[in-house]
């Protein structure tokens, strides 16, 4: 199989799978719980969602492993169990990818606040992410997918745990941004000029958005980052916010609003389209079906 | 009174450093504590939040000015007891059940501090019979209940419930604010104020407990 980047600088335009989470919840995941022990507990849930991606026309597939840092698992009193919880995340994954989709592993917040704003030293976040980016090169996956940022300082810290780990394996590193009046600008203030910069600068091979907004909004997102980065572009964006209707939690765009605006997501240049909270293998599949036409 | 504002600017700013040598100059001058805190502390954070909405400052300067804020009620809080100002409340605040996200826990703490209120801060992923329960303990006047994920959201209903079924509605106030969170799903569950965002949770509390909200405003 070629790999990733080699397809995007051929000009392939990649699908990556939708919401892991919301799909979890449809499965009965208890909502007190931390979604990693799943990883554990039934990994066959994780293969299942995996595999149903990828028959929607995924061509990536993401580990559950968004939490499974040291420092966001002591949260649960998880952090002794790091290793094992990446490693099946990774596993689950693969079982369903086997060698024709790729597996992204996850790596998400630490859910710190870095000094000198909150109480966490750099260091102890970076050695966080080291941990937790070690075990999931080691378990082999095709790409390191940081995601749901909203720092970039610790954004960059992850990144550079994963330069130094796995130098040769593509890092993908998103990050939540909200419209505002100056534009988009993540809830700690790093607008998409800067991201891009940064994250250029310290190596990520592929950056963009993910979470957060819906897809008329990505397409803006899209734009911006086009504007300021010569980088491949990642869009993933919600299936709208969410809202509650009679008691459920409805995420209101469906897979056709999604396909119908796949188009303006791919004139601004995007090069790998997935989904957020609240889409679902319909969603994977409308992307799908407009890029293999254009594509 | 030049202190005062000299001290407000130090909060908006964020320089904790200041803010505590002002909040001490502030005492020495023979300001009443109730003034320091109306006029300097509560004013101050009222224009951070103000900021933070409008998107003018982002958190990082929001958690700076919070910093500072508490280094000056650090050196004020003595004088409360001295000159027997009284708690405006209780307020018992958590994360619900599942939900480990503090932020904007922490942002209502801190504005309903700064306004005087007692806070009694559970932390995150509470079960929701411990928030009845720590609630009853305390003698705590409200509950206020944040979510941010639409996963955990359930949980502010069954704290709810739970005040229903032992027969403290009305008793005990239910608050709820997060993300996912909307006027909509209070009605719903049946809570009694959603609250937008931080800087507004002061006011909403007040109105709740029947409070003159002008003073904070």
């Amino acid at each position: 199989m070629k790999s990733l980047l080699a397809r995007i600088q051929s000009g392939e335009i990649v699908v990556a799978d939708g919401a892991m989470g919301t799909m979890l919840m449809a499965r009965g995941l208890e909502s007190g719980k931390a979604p990693e022990m799943i990883n554990l507990e039934r990994p066959q849930i994780l293969e299942e969602i995996a595999r149903l991606y990828i028959e929607a026309g995924a061509d990536i597939v993401q580990t559950n492993t968004f939490g499974a840092s040291p420092l966001k698992l002591v949260k649960s009193n998880l952090a002794d169990k790091t290793k094992e919880i990446n490693a099946a995340g990774v596993r689950a994954a693969r079982n369903a990818a086997g060698n024709s989709a790729f597996v992204s592993a996850s790596v998400g917040p630490s859910g710190r606040i870095l000094k000198p704003y909150g109480d966490t030293e750099p260091k102890e976040v970076y050695e966080s992410f080291l941990a937790q980016i070690t075990v999931l090169a080691e378990s082999g996956v095709d790409a390191l997918c940081i995601e749901t940022m909203t720092d970039v300082s610790e954004a960059l810290l992850a990144l550079d745990a994963a330069k130094k780990i796995a130098s040769a394996t593509p890092v993908i590193v998103t990050m939540t941004f909200e419209s505002t009046s100056k534009g988009f600008v993540t809830i700690m203030g790093t607008s998409i000029e800067r991201a891009a910069k940064e994250l250029e600068a310290h190596g990520a091979d592929i950056i963009g958005s993910n979470c957060g907004n819906g897809i008329e909004q990505m397409v803006r997102i899209a734009r911006d980052f086009r504007a300021c980065t010569k980088l491949p572009i990642i869009i993933q964006p919600n299936a709208g916010l969410p809202q509650l209707k009679g008691g459920e939690i409805v995420y209101p765009e469906t897979p056709e609003f999604f396909a119908s605006k796949v188009p303006d997501l791919l004139e601004a240049g995007v090069s790998i389209i997935g989904g957020c909270c609240g889409t679902t293998p319909a969603h994977i599949k409308a992307i799908r079906g407009v890029i293999s036409h254009t594509g | 009174m030049q202190i005062l504002e000299v001290l407000k600017q130090s909060i908006i700013e964020g320089n904790e450093e200041h803010a505590a040598r002002y909040a001490g100059d502030a005492i020495a001058e023979r300001i009443d504590a109730k003034i320091i805190l109306d006029d300097a502390l509560i004013a101050g954070m009222n224009v951070v939040g103000e900021k933070f909405r409008t998107h003018e400052i982002f958190l990082p300067d929001v958690l700076l000015s919070a910093k500072a804020m508490y280094a000056a009620l650090a050196k004020v809080r003595p004088l409360f007891l001295k000159e027997k100002i009284p708690s405006l409340g209780k307020v018992v605040i958590g994360t619900v059940q599942g939900d480990l996200h503090d932020i904007g826990k922490n942002l209502v703490g801190i504005m309903l501090e700064g306004a005087g209120f007692e806070v009694i801060d559970l932390g995150t992923d509470v079960a929701p019979e411990r928030f009845v329960d720590e609630a009853v303990a305390r003698d705590a006047e409200v509950i206020g209940l944040s979510a941010l994920l639409t996963t955990t959201m359930p949980g502010m209903g069954k704290v709810v419930k739970i005040l229903k079924e032992r027969g403290l509605s009305g008793k005990i106030k239910v608050i709820i604010g997060g993300a996912p969170v909307n006027d909509e799903f209070c009605r719903e569950i049946g809570a009694d104020a959603y609250c937008f965002d931080a800087a507004n949770s002061v006011a909403t509390v007040k109105k709740l407990l029947g409070q003159s909200t002008s003073r904070a405003e």
